[in-house]
C-alpha cells in the first residue's frame, strides 16, 4: 500500500464524484491510483530546475472568438430530451433531498 | 453609522462581489448574455454541457476584466482556468469554469472617498450559474418539492473581486460598494444592478478585541441592496459579539441574510461542498495577457468616477462627495455641467437643474448646456423668479430648447421691476396689519402672509428675493 493514498481518500473523493463503489472496487482503485502517484513521485525526483512548469501539452496560449452571437439550440427540443420540463424550465427533484 | 458597532470591539469585513460583464455573448460560447428574455432561450451546447462540447474564450469578456483589473489598480498577469467541481443542477457539466491559483488581476486597491485604502486580493473570471426557482415549500429550497432551472444565465462572464479584510464599520462597507459600482459603469465593464443580480456582494464578517488576531468570520450571503449589506453586517457583528461575551465560540459557516426578519441564519451545507476538487481545465489554454495588448486596453480606459468627481466639485468650489457632484457624475452629465458653466451659467445653480430636472436625460441632456446658462444667468440677475425659471426648464426640456428668453415671453414672465413689486408690498403691508406687526416685532415666520399676498397680487411673478429684501428695508424703517 502506498504512502500518498489510502483507501479512505479514495472513498472520499469517490463519494465526491458520486461514484458507486464496492468494497472491491475500493481496493483496486487505491492499488491502481497509488501506483500512478508512486509514478509521480520517479518525476518528482529528477532535477527538473531547467523545465517551466507546464499547464498544458498544447504550444498555444490566447485562444480567443469575438464577441459574436450564434446561433442557439431549439428549446423544445431540448427540453424534449429532458427527463421532466415545466414552464420552459428544467425540473429537476429537491436539491437538498440528493444524498450526498 | 457609528465607529464601533458595540463598544470594546471592532468589526473586520472583506467583500467578495460578483459582477457580470456587460458582453453580448457568453464566457464560452457564442449564446446571448441579455437579462429578463424568455426562460431557455439563450442555450447551447457548451452552455448545456453536452458530451463532446468545447468552450472557446470570450476576447471581449477578457478585455473587460482587464479594465476591471486596471481600474482597481491590480497586476495583470498571465493565467489560467479551473474546473471547479460541485453537483447542482444550475450548472450542468458537473463543474464551474473558474480561476484558482493564477487569477487574471491580482494585488490592486480601492479608495474610498473618505480617503480609507482597501486592499483588493483578486479580481478573476468566472461563468456564472444557470437560475433555479424553487417549487413548493414556499419557494425556499428546504420542503421544496423541486426546482426548476432556466439557463440563460449559465455561462454569462463574471469577474468576483476580493478585497483583503480591511473594512472596518459599515460605512466604509457601504462606500467600497457604491465605488465599486460607480467605477464598474464608468468602465462600461457592467450595468452592476444590485436589484437585477448583475452585481451579488457577499460579506465576510468578523469581529475581535482591538489589536487582537482576526476572529472566526462567517460569509453572508442573498444581500440584495447596499442597505441590506449594511444591515446584514450589523446583525452579524453584533450576534457574534453576543457569542463571544457569552463564552462560545464562532462557527465557521456561511449565513444566509434575511431581509424580511432581519437576521442571518445558518445554511446547513455539508462540509465535504467546499472541496471542489479544483483542477487545470485540459479544455482552454492559458491566457497570456502581453504588455501590448495591456496598453491598448488601459488607453481606452476612461477617467474614473473619484476623479471626475473631485475635478467637478474643485471647478464649482463645492465639495467633492456632495449628493449632487455623485448624482451628476454617476449619470455621466459632469462633462454636460462643465460646459455649461464654461457657456457662462451659474455653477451652483447649473448643478442644481442638471441634478433635480435631468434624472431621465442622459449624459446628453436634450436642453443645450449655453441654454441652460442662460437660464441660470436670467434667474441670477432676477429676470426670473426661482419657480419661474424651473417652469422655463422644464419647457426646454420638452422642445430641446436653447432660448429661456424666448419661453420666458411666451409664457408672460417679464420681470417685474422693483417700483411694481413694492407697490404690491406696500398693499401686502397695509392688507396684512396683523402680520406686519408681528413681523416687525421679531418674528420671521410672519413675513409668510405677506410675501403670499403679493406673489398672488402679482400672479407669482415677483421675485421672492425682491420681496423679502423690500420687506426687510422697510422694517429697519419702520423700527
Amino acid at each position: 500500500m502506498s504512502v500518498h493514498i489510502t483507501r479512505a481518500d479514495v472513498a472520499k473523493v469517490a463519494k465526491l464524484a458520486r461514484l458507486n463503489m464496492s468494497e472491491a472496487d475500493l481496493d483496486r482503485y487505491t492499488e491502481q491510483l497509488a501506483k500512478m502517484l508512486d509514478h509521480f513521485e520517479d518525476i518528482d525526483a529528477l532535477d527538473l530546475s531547467g523545465v517551466e512548469p507546464m499547464s498544458q501539452p498544447f504550444p498555444l496560449v490566447n485562444v480567443m472568438r469575438p464577441d459574436v452571437e450564434q446561433p442557439t439550440l431549439d428549446r423544445d427540443e431540448v427540453l424534449a430530451m429532458a427527463p421532466a420540463a415545466e414552464q420552459h424550465r428544467f425540473r429537476v427533484p429537491p436539491i437538498l433531498g440528493i444524498d450526498l | 453609522m457609528s465607529e464601533q458597532i458595540v463598544p470594546g470591539w471592532e468589526l473586520v469585513v472583506g467583500l467578495e462581489v460578483h459582477v457580470e460583464l456587460a458582453t453580448r455573448t457568453k464566457l464560452f460560447s457564442g449564446s446571448p448574455n441579455r437579462f429578463g428574455d424568455d426562460a431557455n432561450v439563450h442555450i447551447d451546447p457548451v452552455t448545456l454541457g453536452l458530451p463532446g462540447a468545447l468552450p472557446v474564450l470570450n476576447e471581449h469578456a477578457v478585455e473587460l476584466a482587464m479594465r476591471v483589473g486596471l481600474a482597481l489598480n491590480c497586476r495583470i498577469e498571465p493565467c489560467t482556468f479551473h474546473r471547479k467541481n460541485y453537483f447542482y443542477p444550475d450548472m450542468p457539466k458537473a463543474y464551474q469554469i473558474s480561476q484558482y491559483d493564477q487569477p487574471l488581476n491580482l494585488d490592486g486597491f480601492l479608495d474610498l472617498p473618505d480617503g480609507t485604502r482597501i486592499g483588493v486580493e483578486r479580481a478573476h473570471l468566472e461563468e456564472d450559474t444557470g437560475k433555479s426557482t424553487h417549487v413548493g415549500g414556499d419557494g425556499r429550497i428546504h420542503g421544496s418539492e423541486g426546482s426548476l432551472i432556466d439557463f440563460n444565465r449559465a455561462g454569462v462572464p463574471l469577474v468576483e473581486i476580493v478585497s483583503r479584510p480591511d473594512i472596518r464599520t459599515v460605512d466604509q462597507a457601504k462606500d467600497y460598494v457604491n465605488e465599486l459600482r460607480a467605477i464598474l459603469v464608468a468602465i462600461e465593464a457592467s450595468d452592476a444592478k444590485m436589484e437585477e443580480g448583475s452585481m451579488r456582494v457577499d460579506a465576510n464578517v468578523s469581529v475581535r478585541r482591538p489589536g487582537e488576531p482576526l476572529g472566526t468570520r462567517c460569509e453572508i450571503k442573498n444581500v440584495n441592496s447596499v442597505r441590506s449589506l449594511g444591515r446584514a453586517i450589523e446583525y452579524e457583528a453584533r450576534r457574534q459579539v453576543d457569542l463571544l461575551e457569552a463564552g462560545d465560540r464562532i462557527r465557521q459557516e456561511t449565513r444566509h441574510w434575511n431581509e424580511s426578519d432581519g437576521r442571518t441564519h445558518t445554511l446547513r451545507v455539508k462540509e465535504d461542498a467546499d472541496d471542489y476538487r479544483y483542477f487545470l481545465e485540459p479544455d482552454l489554454v492559458p491566457l497570456v495577457p502581453d504588455r501590448e495588448w495591456i496598453e491598448r486596453v488601459r488607453s481606452a480606459m476612461p477617467v474614473l468616477p473619484a476623479a471626475r468627481r473631485a475635478a467637478l466639485g474643485a471647478f464649482l468650489g463645492v465639495p467633492a462627495d456632495s449628493a449632487a457632484v455623485w448624482t451628476v457624475v454617476d449619470r455621466g452629465q459632469d462633462a454636460y455641467v462643465l460646459a455649461s458653466v464654461d457657456a457662462g451659467g451659474v455653477g451652483e445653480r447649473v448643478l442644481v437643474y442638471v441634478q433635480q430636472a435631468f434624472a431621465e436625460a442622459g449624459p446628453n441632456p436634450a436642453v443645450p448646456a449655453d441654454g441652460l446658462a442662460r437660464l441660470t444667468v436670467m434667474e441670477r440677475s432676477g429676470e426670473l423668479t426661482a419657480t419661474q425659471a424651473k417652469d422655463v426648464l422644464a419647457a426646454m426640456l420638452e422642445t430641446a430648447s436653447a432660448d429661456p428668453a424666448a419661453i420666458a415671453r411666451s409664457k408672460g414672465y417679464e420681470a417685474m421691476d422693483t417700483s411694481a413689486i413694492a407697490v404690491a408690498v406696500d398693499e401686502a403691508i397695509a392688507g396684512e396689519p396683523a402680520a406686519w406687526g408681528k413681523y416687525c416685532a421679531g418674528e420671521e415666520k410672519a413675513a409668510g402672509a405677506l410675501v403670499g399676498r403679493v406673489m398672488k397680487a402679482t400672479k407669482g411673478q415677483a421675485d421672492g428675493k425682491v420681496v423679502t429684501a423690500l420687506l426687510q428695508e422697510r422694517r429697519t424703517a419702520n423700527g
